[in-house]
């Protein structure tokens, strides 16, 4: 990527699921790294259990908030089926990394519609570079079920334009100056993120 | 929401349009901020009220807000209200006589047009009210503009004697960008409160002579749009088409098509029609890239301009640039470039977009929310006719419910529910006639809508969901909360009390618990069923408020659950089904079975689910930890 590249990262998946958060800690490591940022936010409604996205882009300065289709550089899939939804703003070449926990709404509960069999090879179908794997069940294994949001932004490290260590010291500074405690358990998570995206 | 930090700052702060209207207000000296929360405004005065030398209401409703920050404004402090497109409806009436009287310290209406409507029962173009109250538009582009345009407001709205109009869109408000702010610099009138009862009286003989007033300050403004430092040509190469644009097209412009002119009018009202003319001279094809409406563009073209607008760009959402693109390139005559559209990807596999058959995932109620009870119940009576208001519960009409049948505007279900009633036809004459309200928008514009039921003996049955938040919003708090803007203790209003001022008889009023189905489902049977004005006020609190208690999760035991699928009536999110079955029942007839589990990391323990299942199969989870 060159530095005069906009880089463009969609982060997709339900109300509550920590979007937003992981689309703000990607905002401020770019910010801290002097570029300009713009990131998109949802509310109201959408926050209701409905699809959340948030669209993250910096580089030198960028204007449009809304990364258009076929231009994102990556894809974070909170859910895979969320991950399909948004999966053709992906640039060719671009990468999905998707968390398999499927989470089925109510209108797929009440049989109105089904959920797909394989949204994850649909996605892989399209030739862009997926890897999905299931943060929800290496959250647990750490202990805590919201260490989804680092596990996933340790996923997509290797990608960013700038090294994966400083997006990780980004997050832990949080935790230093808010959790202290959870300084160690998301530094693991977000290692975990790593090896999750470098085995699959 | 982020602390914000009052203190001295030169350093980039990464901030939203909204935060960053508060930022601005705060440092031009800004005294009274006052809102009725609504997307995508919200935030404003969220923001607002962090500031310890802003003072910063709720309002009941925008009208008020507005009413707060005129009296604030001619008591000589500059003040700022905040309120959603739809929200200026309400707030009109005040602004329209406003307009008339003028300022004593800056006064600012921040509007945020809902352009795309995320969370909106219209789309509306707010601009239009600079025409029709004659007061000046400003648009920012993001949010540094936002944080300078809001500043700027004051001294335009000083310097004019004029109410001043910002104008954001949900890309402006909702949308996170690089803002460098500095220091608060205090302001006040000294003269303070000025009496001066011909201007500020608007009685017929007043008024009458503050009308040529108002024109001849919108004749001042027109000269002095005229090649303001906020309305700039930025020049380019590619002279095949010249945009005029404002607001967040400025950036979708400057996206899609780097390489030609536009004209960016950041005081977009009044008009600064001549600077255009001589734009328009130096392009080939003038195009107005303007959302919602072609307000520019007719007002252009009725200057004898020739311009393109919505002939060929979208009347509805917002103008991306992989909006633009297709129209644009089709006007110059050129295929849209590759890798810039969705259409053609190059090197994509596949050309369809797999998603093009997914389920949709609409908003939903929330876990083990009040309103879950309140439309199980309803959607079991049959026979009704519901008219609905605006808030969380207007997902009453959506699945698994159906039972809620209008939604129009705050406080509607009232006035609509009596108008069921007294236009009902012959065939209709047992429909049972039924509104639905919340306690926010009850207060905001219900109220009067009670009394005129009241008055002209409505036959009906009026629910007010009670859960003591402004909760579509996310969750702010209301005189029904107990709470003002900052948490602190305040008023809560007694609804059955207003109720029965109102007119209700007594034993017409009746608090439910919306977790006790049994005794929520007979009130309902009954009230329906009485000729009479009724109102039952459900008790319990929205579950995003932090007085809302979790209880212990529940969870299904397999070998019970017989796949009744009662429980999915209820419509909570927590019920998910494992597997569905067909069977045929003794009378031959088919029976579509579904086998349910429950999320016990998002149930809350509200016990609704366990009242709806027959086998009991629905029990409190043993040894569970919320992690």
């Amino acid at each position: 990527m060159s530095e005069q590249k906009t880089t463009n990262i969609l982060v997709s998946g339900i109300g509550g699921q920590g979007v937003m958060t992981a689309a703000e800690v990607l905002s401020q490591t770019a910010l801290a790294q002097g570029y300009d940022v713009k990131k998109t936010e949802v509310a109201g409604m959408a926050q209701r259990g409905g699809v959340v996205t948030s669209h993250v882009r910096f580089g030198e300065r960028v204007l449009s908030p809304a990364i258009p289709p076929g231009e994102a550089d990556i894809l974070v899939g909170f859910e895979p089926a969320e991950a399909l939804r948004w999966c053709k703003h992906l640039r060719p070449d671009g990468v999905a990394m998707v968390n398999r926990v499927r989470q089925e709404p109510p209108v797929v509960s009440l049989g109105l519609y089904d959920y797909p069999e394989d949204p994850i090879g649909q996605i892989q179908q399209l030739g862009v570079n997926v890897h999905a794997f299931d943060a929800g069940a290496i959250a647990r294994d750490l202990g805590n079920f919201r260490l989804v949001n680092t596990v996933m932004l340790g996923a997509i490290a290797r990608y960013l334009p700038f090294s994966p260590e400083i997006l990780k010291n980004e997050i832990l500074d949080r935790f230093r100056l808010k959790k202290p405690k959870l300084v160690e358990i998301n530094e693991k998570a977000f290692e975990a993120g790593q090896a999750a995206e470098a085995a699959t | 929401m982020s602390a914000v930090n009052p203190l001295p700052s030169a350093e980039r702060r990464f901030m939203s349009g909204n935060e960053a209207v508060a930022q601005g207000a705060w440092e031009a000296g800004c005294k009274v901020t006052a809102a009725y929360p609504g997307t995508p405004s919200t935030e404003i005065l969220e923001y607002c009220s962090q500031y310890p030398d802003m003072y910063s209401e709720w309002s009941i409703n925008e009208k008020v807000s507005l009413e707060v920050a005129i009296g604030a404004s001619l008591a000589g402090s500059r003040a700022l209200c905040a309120m959603k497109h739809v929200g200026l409806n309400v707030a009109s009436d005040a602004l329209m006589t406003q307009t008339l009287i003028g300022v004593g310290g800056g006064l600012v209406i921040a509007v945020a047009d809902d352009v795309g409507l995320s969370s909106s029962q219209n789309e509306q173009d707010s601009r239009f009210w600079g025409r029709f109250g004659h007061v000046p538009i400003l648009e920012p582009a993001d949010s540094q503009e936002a944080y300078e345009m809001t500043m700027y407001a004051f001294e335009l709205s000083e310097q004019f004697d004029t109410p001043v109009i910002l104008r954001m869109t949900t890309r402006i408000c909702h949308v996170k960008g690089v803002v460098t702010p500095g220091e608060r610099t205090e302001f006040e009138l000294a003269e303070g409160f000025k009496k001066d009862p011909a201007r500020m009286v608007m009685t017929p003989a007043n008024a009458r002579f503050r009308i040529p007033i108002m024109h001849a300050r919108e004749e001042e403004m027109k000269k002095f749009t005229e090649g303001h430092e906020l309305n700039i040509v930025q020049d380019g190469n590619d002279r095949r088409v010249g945009f005029v644009v404002s607001g967040p097209t400025y950036m979708h412009v400057q996206e899609a098509y780097p390489e030609m002119p536009l004209i960016k009018l950041g005081l977009s009202y009044p008009v600064p029609m001549e600077q255009i003319r001589e734009f328009a001279e130096s392009v080939d094809q003038l195009v107005v890239v303007e959302e919602v409406e072609p307000i520019l563009e007719t007002e252009i073209k009725a200057a004898g301009i020739p311009v393109l607008g919505k002939e060929i760009l979208p009347r509805i959402g917002e103008l991306a640039p992989n909006v633009l693109r297709p129209p644009i390139n089709k006007l110059i005559g050129e295929e849209p470039p590759e890798a810039a559209t969705a259409e053609k990807p190059p090197e994509m596999k596949v050309t369809v977009n797999p998603a093009d058959n997914l389920f949709p995932r609409p908003p939903t109620m929330c876990v083990a929310c009040p309103h879950l009870g309140i439309y199980y119940c309803l959607s079991k009576i049959p026979k009704t006719s519901i008219s609905g208001d605006i808030g969380c519960y207007t997902l009453g009409a959506g699945h698994p419910w159906n039972a809620l049948d209008t939604t129009i505007c705050m406080g509607a279900s009232m006035g609509v529910a009596l108008g069921l009633d007294k236009g009902r036809v012959e065939a209709d004459k047992d429909k049972k006639i039924i509104g639905v309200i919340g306690d926010s928008t009850f207060m905001h514009m219900g109220m009067q809508g009670l009394l005129d039921i009241t008055y002209n003996r409505g036959n009906v049955t009026i629910l007010i969901l009670d859960n003591r938040a402004v909760g579509m919003t996310g969750g702010q708090y209301n005189p029904a909360s107990g709470r003002d803007i900052h948490g602190e203790e305040s008023l809560r209003v007694d609804f059955p009390k207003i109720c029965e001022a109102m007119g209700v008889k007594p034993e017409r009023i009746h608090e439910v618990n919306p977790y006790e189905l049994p005794t929520l489902f007979k009130t309902l049977r009954t009230e329906t069923k009485v000729e009479d004005t009724s109102v039952i006020i459900s008790n319990q609190p929205c579950v995003l408020v932090d007085f809302y208690k979790q209880k212990p999760a529940y969870t299904v035991i397999e070998e019970e659950c017989t796949g009744c699928k009662n429980c999915l009536d209820l419509g909570c999110p927590a019920i998910a089904v494992t597997r569905r079955e067909t069977v045929v029942k003794p009378n031959g007839k088919e029976k579509e079975l579904a086998y349910v589990k429950i999320d016990s990391q998002a149930c809350t323990g509200c016990d609704l689910c366990p009242k709806t299942c027959g086998p009991d199969a629905i029990v409190p989870l043993e040894g569970f930890t919320r992690t």
